[in-house]
């Protein structure tokens, strides 16, 4: 599929030609309700919709205001501060606990197996509602509601399920030769995993960590019942912002975190690109 | 191979019999996978499965009617319902001896807010009395003070209700959810106009899948093509899937809403280019066709990565041998490289259904009233009416839904048993 | 590095669970423009006043839940809370928030009325420091082409599709609805709970909300009708009517009042059951300062909502930017309150989940 060969039949031609355009259709699903997010964030008036002004692109239908509001305003820049602290240490625990867990799950002899997945796997099958609500009653009780710790552990163990489910998915295809292969040229485990199954687990770890952390830094309902002002995220600004007071700030905010992970993407993508160019893998 | 073993002992090099040696490197298996598992089982054991637990048990627990009137339960025991009659004086003695403490307590108007679920008007009768109990003479017959006090308490139905949610567990919750209520004559269901969780279980069911279904159709051509591109192109696209997912959801919903809306663009584009007159623009946004577009849309990135992780390990060799073999595209992609994505289809279906059965904020903002699912109901019993006990049982009904699917789903697909290659 | 200092400092500070943070004080309230109102009429000045730290939490909307979770955990984390009436009697039920004796704590009136006096009929219960009125009403588009230059005066006008066309917005909860639709079902206004309370008296609201419900848009925020007339999504629709005076007046959007038959009710404080002595006091000491006659004059400068106190409405003057009269905008004007609307909390209390199950069962056939 990736590229046509020279004898390809025309109903082939068609068919690749069509799918590429049904892709692009999905791509532009995909993208197209961000990019209208951008320019609304300019609206010089407090409301979601564009004004004629904007339409006939006069000058006075937009401004900064918006943006200004998120860089002045305190209560944007605390929530600000709070998820930066907030999600990637959650993160960090997810990962570490997720990737040993899933490391575990995915040998070849495991007690309980199904029962401890089960339990691993809960935190994401358990409507967010439900586990908001009996966190919230039981955090109170040991004394960690309305405190930092205890929205990074809850939204650790809500992050945990993606992790353990992408590093698995990349375990069931490794092949355990390659251990077996380590140990008997004398590497111990230790060695073993960091050598061995590291490399091939990475993509899965880093997939199971990005959806950690987004996990964290999206998450709007248990954090509203766990957190006090203290913790107040962005998800949770932007959610009394919609629900208090629908402005358009909220739509600024968007804007400039599309643009932080334009840049965070792209620096992954040439991270990636220089490891597998030191490691000696050409890309495709 | 057990047929050798029973005539002659194997060895291993230092003179360890096999099978023991095999059985003890089993067990050290065992530990170490366990070892590894530990730390996080009890990281979720003790911040997330306790408190569902603890949560749980609140849609059956029913302590509150014994605590707050202790004597009262007790002296009501030899009543009968049947009798036709309001208790006697000593139950009513024992009622007001349990006021006194609960007025003093400040608990009488919970226990109203309780049994109000039950009958209406349980809860102005618990207030009112609550006022006037501090003004009645205990040494003058206390039964018909009460019943000046409100003639509810004359009535059979409201001591055969007390009577009837007095034990510390109770099913009423569930019986709640099921649309059903337990009255002294026995289990019935609640009047029609009154139904609505049974019906929502099964419209939450259905959206699901709808999206679910959705998410796939949109999310295997996508990862297949990802897949199957060099990464370098594959890579620069992936920006595309990951940057909506990127986008805080609230944010994402709101963008559904000015796309959608009446005199959202999407209309107004139909309007311009003639496709819809503008006095009847398409009405989009505030029902279902909202909610499933919107988490289509929310969910799509869930999909599609797993989906393309479990791609990205299908060898394309084994395509280019099927087709070697004769094989033309379509076969070659349905009997090759399809059942080999079944694993990731799994996983992505899995992931979008469960996120999409629970989800709340996306319906509650595109959904209108014909596109919420149960969980609105939930927060609103947790957050809005307070009836935890509703909230936590069509919780536990909502988990056991989700927890067969995910037991069903796990003997049809299997979702760590599938080995590739 | 140093923002992160400050928040661990805050969080190991928060740990110490139970006692008070120094100087702190966590007020919890509605977030929006009415906290803003707030923090310029009451917390700005107090703060220069005293040098304790005010802590906004916009949580009022789930106070009831959040309180009575802390109250079975033994720990509050809250030192006031702005709630309304209905919220404030189910609190001051359940023992969740402080009796006041409002004449010991609350400042008297610049001509010595008692506060108790003050207040008046506002003080719907023991633990309630009512602080503003505000009203459920409606709002209507003014450059509706199908409506032929008529706009609507009465409540019934908006049960009245054929006249003014358009979709409403109205609230996804039975209070209000059902006692307008019977209203403009020909029961009379003293009648409207006793009928509501009766099986028929429900079918004949039902019936009446039937006759619209195609061309409902239900809101579940108070921030969505506004967008919605912004957004001419909705022609008609029911909301705050603060909110609605921002639309108007301050976004100038071409919106008109509906004051017919708005529902009136109250918004203030509750003081948490539970609080140590020392928070105590300094809540009192708060309160004090933010209920007196002129602090709560001063907070219709920033919002279109009447001040609690009797005294008050005659201080009562321009906003603070656009320099308009706020007498005028404010509910309890005479020309607004022609014909209002009592809310029974009392009844509400009883059917509140019992009716409520029924409209939810209506709103999803």
């Amino acid at each position: 599929m990736s590229s046509l060969p020279p004898y390809a039949s025309p109903l082939q031609r068609t068919w690749h030609y069509t799918f590429r355009f049904i892709c692009g259709l999905i791509f532009f699903f995909l993208i197209f309700p961000i990019l209208v997010i951008l320019p609304l964030s300019f609206n010089a008036q407090d409301f979601f919709t564009f004004t004629p002004e904007m339409l006939a692109l006069k000058p006075e239908g937009f401004s900064f205001k918006h943006y200004e509001d998120f860089f002045t305003n305190p209560d944007w820049q605390q929530a600000l501060t709070n998820s930066v602290l907030i999600a990637p240490t959650a993160t960090i625990l997810a990962t570490t606990f997720g990737t040993l867990a899933a490391i575990g799950l995915s040998q070849q002899h495991v007690p309980y197996r199904s029962a401890i997945m089960a339990i691993l796997i809960s935190p994401m099958i358990v409507p967010l509602i439900i586990s908001a609500a009996g966190m919230y009653f039981f955090y109170s009780r040991v004394g960690l509601q309305g405190t930092y710790w205890g929205v990074v552990l809850a939204h650790a163990a809500l992050g945990t399920p993606f992790v353990i489910i992408t590093v698995t998915a990349t375990l069931v295809g490794f092949d355990r030769s390659l251990v077996r292969a380590a140990a008997s040229m004398g590497a111990n485990p230790v060695t073993t995993f960091f050598k061995v199954q590291m490399p091939l687990i990475v993509p899965g770890v880093v997939s199971g960590a990005l959806f950690a952390f987004i996990t964290s830094f999206d998450e709007v309902v248990v954090v509203l019942f766990l957190g006090s002002a203290g913790q107040k995220t962005l998800p949770w600004q932007m959610f009394t912002g919609l629900r208090e007071q629908i402005s358009p700030t909220i739509l600024a905010v968007a804007s400039l975190m599309v643009a932080i992970s334009i840049v965070l993407l792209s620096v992954l993508e040439m991270l990636r690109r220089r490891s597998e160019r030191l490691r000696g893998l050409t890309p495709g | 191979m057990s047929d050798t073993a029973s005539q002659q002992v194997l060895t291993t090099q230092d003179g360890k019999p096999l099978k023991q040696a095999l059985a003890s490197a089993l067990r050290r298996e065992k530990l170490r996978a366990l070892l590894l598992i530990a730390p996080l089982l009890i990281f979720v054991l003790l911040t997330f499965a306790a408190p569902i637990a603890d949560m749980l048990f609140r849609s059956v627990e029913n302590g509150i009617v014994e605590d707050t009137l202790p004597k009262t339960v007790d002296a009501l025991q030899a009543w009968d319902p049947q009798s036709g009659q309001s208790p006697g004086e000593a139950v009513f003695a024992a009622l007001y001896d349990d006021m006194v403490v609960a007025v003093e307590n400040k608990t009488h108007t919970r226990l109203g807010s309780r049994l109000n679920y039950e009958k209406t008007g349980i809860s102005s009768l618990f207030r009112k009395t609550g006022r006037r109990v501090g003004k009645m003479d205990a040494a003058e017959p206390l039964k018909a003070q009460f019943i000046k006090a409100d003639d509810k308490w004359d009535e059979v139905e409201t001591w055969a209700t007390l009577k009837l949610f007095s034990p510390r567990i109770t099913p009423a919750y569930f019986l709640a959810a099921g649309d059903a209520q337990l009255t002294p004559d026995g289990i019935k269901m609640k009047p029609a106009d009154e139904q609505i969780y049974l019906f929502l279980f099964w419209r939450t069911l259905f959206l699901s899948v709808v999206i679910t279904l959705c998410c796939l159709l949109l999310g295997y051509p996508i990862a297949f093509l990802l897949a199957a591109l060099p990464l370098r192109t594959s890579n620069i696209l992936m920006i595309l899937v990951l940057l909506p997912f990127w986008t805080s959801l609230l944010v994402r919903t709101s963008a559904w809403k000015v796309l959608l809306q009446q005199q959202g663009v999407i209309n107004d584009f139909l309007v311009w280019t003639g496709f819809v007159s503008d006095a009847d623009r398409l009405v989009m946004i505030n029902n279902q066709t909202g909610t499933i577009i919107a988490m289509t849309h929310i969910l799509l990135p869930f999909m599609i990565l797993p989906l393309y992780s479990v791609m990205k390990t299908i060898s394309p060799s084994y395509v280019r041998a099927a087709k070697s073999l004769g094989a033309n595209d379509w076969i070659a992609f349905w009997r090759v490289y399809f059942p080999q994505s079944v694993p990731g289809i799994g996983a992505g279906a899995v992931l979008v259904f469960i996120l999409a059965i629970g989800y709340y904020i996306t319906p509650e903002l595109v959904g209108g009233t014909s596109g919420i699912f149960i969980s609105n109901r939930i927060a609103y019993h947790i957050s809005s009416s307070l009836n935890w006990g509703l909230g936590a049982a069509l919780g536990a009904l909502l988990l056991i839904a989700v927890m067969i699917l995910f037991v069903v789903y796990d003997k049809i697909v299997g979702i760590d048993n599938v080995k590739l290659g | 590095m140093k923002l992160k200092t400050i928040v661990l400092a805050t969080t190991a500070l928060a740990m110490v669970s139970g006692a008070a943070v120094a100087e702190d004080m966590t007020i919890v309230s509605w977030g929006g423009a009415y906290s803003a109102s707030q923090n310029n009429a009451y917390h700005k000045p107090y703060m220069e006043k005293s040098g304790i730290n005010i802590i906004n939490d916009e949580s009022s909307a789930e106070a009831v839940a959040k309180l009575r979770a802390m109250n079975e955990a033994g720990n509050i984390t809250w030192d006031l809370v702005d709630v309304v009436a209905s919220d404030a009697i189910r609190l001051c039920d359940e023992g969740l928030a402080l009796e006041i004796d409002h004449d010991k704590v609350l400042a008297a009136a610049p001509d010595g009325t008692h506060a108790s006096e003050d207040f008046g009929d506002l003080i719907v219960s023991g633990c309630f420091i009512p602080q503003i009125v505000y009203s459920t009403t409606f709002g209507y588009r003014t450059d509706v082409e199908e409506w032929g230059g008529k706009s609507p005066d009465d409540i019934c006008d908006v049960f009245d599709l054929e006249t003014f066309p358009g979709k409403r917005s109205l609230e996804k909860r039975p209070i209000n609805n059902m006692e307008w639709a019977l209203l403009c079902d020909g029961v009379a206004k003293a009648d409207v709970y006793d009928v509501l309370e009766t099986e028929e008296g429900q079918a004949k609201a039902f019936a009446k909300l039937d006759t619209i419900k195609d061309n409902v848009v239900w809101w579940s925020a108070g921030a969505e009708t506004p967008q919605l007339l912004a957004d001419k999504e909705v022609v008609i629709g029911s909301t705050y009517n603060g909110r609605l005076f921002a639309l108007i007046e301050e976004q100038k959007q071409p919106v008109a009042m509906l004051w017919d038959a708005q529902v009136f009710d109250l918004d203030g404080w509750i003081v948490p059951a539970g609080l140590s002595e020392e928070r105590q006091k300094r809540v009192m000491d708060y309160l004090h300062f933010a209920t007196d006659t002129q602090r709560l004059a001063d907070q219709a400068k920033y919002i279109s909502y009447g001040p609690a106190r009797k005294s008050s409405a005659p201080l009562v003057g321009k906003h603070d930017s656009l320099g308009i009269d706020m007498a005028p905008h404010m509910p309890t004007d005479p020309n607004n309150a022609k014909n209002t609307f009592l809310y029974n909390y009392e009844w509400w209390a009883d059917y509140r989940d019992d009716l409520d199950a029924k409209f939810q069962a209506w709103l999803a056939q």
